[in-house]
């Protein structure tokens, strides 16, 4: 994605065989506030290029809030603060800082979102939307763009003959995955899933799951879930998190299989959450 | 694998009996409200259908096409409807003229880009309670501002201003409203993209909100054709022969502006004008322009209603 190499992490803690980690971005005491409410606390968390990152714990953990702050969507609301850093590599760039953008962000980190939210237009006007917002208006690069992304989020079978009917008369796994194929279409650095299968039914939502092994080839992929299966089934990392901190972070099968912390095990195995 | 039926207890009966007697009891209000509430409904209806149709009766066989196209006449058997009906669409394209940017404008102002500060709350709670001020009121401001101020004189132009200010508060609440009704899903999905503000404005909260807009303008602009106190505050006249100049010309550029300035009278003054003559004939004049406003009101509610269910067909939320 980029030409410049990010920095790589030191794997000599890990006892799996080294392999060749990239951070793509990294939380550095990340703190945040809902008015006087301290929602997270000094958060530390690397996420690595190309690998999907599961963020679990139980409801209002912080996880959605987490997620929701790697694209500022917490500046759309008045009264939240951002503390620390999350800095996104190969630029070394605070992204949290009021000296960015945060249009810049949402640029370079796109989302899909917890319930399918197609704008009410034709199925080829929400994959292009991305572009038209980025001024591109060559009806040949779009078409190209919008058959790409559907190809990516395994939808163009589907609609390749009725893209210019209303995105409303898909079903909603289609839905979501429209969603998805409009948060690809503009080649994002990272992309983030707010429990994107919580309104779907399970065919639904293994379609998603499979699509979000598929995608980690080509964009670092961090998703919140409060399904656990789900992160042992779609994640390479997983954090578990609880009322506002990270308990633990490791690969996701040491979670799960050998978690370090008493918490993490007894969230993992049902006897709390 | 066999079952029994389940047994049955000794109070079984009582109980089932107690039950039912109850349920009973509780369904007698049901009974009760509903006849209060068909009492209410026949209050309000009866009177509207008597009125309307006490109208209509006397109305309907004075209307003619004659009626439409003749002046008023100090006889009543040839007088007719023709300033008035012009003038009231005149007047009511220049009120929409006006105030379809300036409520859509603000609307969208306050729903998406204002503060959220003690300002826009005290402007918010004023906006509502412009929509309550009595209509002389506006009349009176009007008056000193846009006649004597200004001085654009007791013109179409003045009174088209005078009824978009009057109705300004109906579009800016319908705008926030429908604006409001579009799911923060949508809204985020945008951003998301890395949309702005405008962007995300211009490409999806005004369009998605079209529908409620409209019905908002029309039941404003329903509601400003039947005004009658603004109008004589500015000193519309009462009995006027002739009419604005044409827009549309035959001579390069086709359009003037001339009628914007010119004198006229509008529907609920030309009936008003009537109803204070002594003559029998001329109450039914009266009735006949009363049935005319009226089915010009209902056809610009009914136009909204078709509006929105044109504009809400693809949008389902």
């Amino acid at each position: 994605m980029s030409a410049v190499p990010s920095p790589t992490i030191d794997s000599s803690r890990s006892d799996e065989p080294a392999e060749d980690l990239v951070i793509k971005a990294e939380a550095c005491d990340f703190s945040f506030h809902y008015g006087s409410f301290n929602a997270l606390k000094k958060l530390n968390m690397p996420v690595y290029d190309k690998k999907v990152t599961a963020l679990i714990g139980p409801s209002g953990c912080g996880k959605s809030t987490f997620l929701r702050s790697f694209n500022r969507m917490h500046d759309l609301y008045p009264g939240n603060r951002y503390e620390g850093e999350i800095r996104m590599y190969p630029d070394n760039l605070n992204i949290l800082s009021p000296k960015i953008d945060p249009i810049e962000v949402r640029m370079r980190i796109s989302m899909v979102f917890q319930k399918p939210n197609p704008f009410p237009k034709s199925i080829f006007e929400n994959v292009a939307y991305g572009m038209r917002v980025r001024n591109v208006t060559k009806k040949a690069i779009l078409e190209q763009k919008v058959e790409e992304a559907l190809r990516a989020a395994a939808l163009w079978n589907e609609v390749k003959d009725r893209l210019h009917d209303l995105a409303f008369n898909l079903s909603g796994g289609q839905q979501q995955r429209l969603c998805i194929a409009r948060a690809l279409a503009t080649d994002p650095e990272i992309l983030l899933f707010d429990e994107p299968t919580s309104a779907l039914d399970p065919i639904a939502t293994a379609s998603i799951e499979e699509l979000v092994t598929e995608l980690k080839q080509r964009v670092t992929i961090l998703i919140v879930t409060h399904n656990m299966q789900q992160a042992a089934r779609v994640s390479d990392y997983t954090a578990y998190m609880y009322i506002g901190e990270i308990v633990e972070f490791g690969e996701t099968n040491q979670i799960f299989i050998k978690p370090q912390k008493k918490e993490t095990e007894d969230y993992i195995t049902g006897r709390f959450g | 694998m066999s079952a029994r039926l389940s047994a049955v207890a000794p109070d079984h009966e009582a109980k089932l009996r107690a039950l039912r007697a109850l349920i009973a009891t509780h369904k007698r209000w049901d009974i009760i409200f509903a006849g209060i509430g068909v009492i209410c409904l026949a209050f309000g209806m009866l009177a509207f259908v008597a009125l309307f149709f006490q109208m209509a009766i006397d109305g309907t066989p004075r209307i003619s096409w004659d009626f439409f196209t003749s002046f008023p006449s100090r006889r009543a058997e040839n007088a007719g409807i023709l300033s008035a009906w012009i003038g009231s669409t005149l007047v009511m394209f220049v009120t929409a003229l006006a105030a379809v940017p300036l409520g859509v404008g603000a609307g969208v102002y306050l729903e998406e880009y204002a503060p959220r500060n003690w300002m826009t709350d005290i402007i918010e709670i004023n906006v509502t309670n412009l929509a309550g001020v009595p209509s002389i009121v506006y009349g009176l401001l009007a008056l000193g501002l846009f006649v004597y101020q200004f001085g654009l004189g007791q013109s179409v132009l003045t009174a088209g201003l005078t009824l978009a200010l009057l109705i300004l508060p109906v579009v800016i609440v319908a705008t926030r409203e429908a604006i409001r009704a579009i799911p923060i899903a949508i809204r985020e999905g945008a951003y998301a993209l890395g949309a702005t503000k405008w962007q995300t404005t211009s490409d999806h909260i005004v369009p998605y909100s079209m529908a409620g807009i409209l019905t908002g303008v029309i039941i404003g602009l329903a509601r400003a054709i039947g005004e009658t106190a603004p109008i004589i505050t500015i000193g519309a006249l009462t009995f006027i022969a002739f009419l604005p100049p044409s827009p549309i010309g035959t001579e390069f550029p086709f359009v003037n502006f001339d009628w914007l300035m010119s004198p006229f009278t509008v529907m609920p003054i030309q009936m008003f004008n009537w109803t204070s003559r002594p003559e029998e004939a001329f109450q039914i004049n009266a009735a006949a322009a009363g049935l005319v406003l009226v089915v010009m009101t209902l056809a610009m509610n009914g136009l909204a209603i078709y509006i929105r269910y044109r504009l809400r067909k693809n949008i389902k939320w």
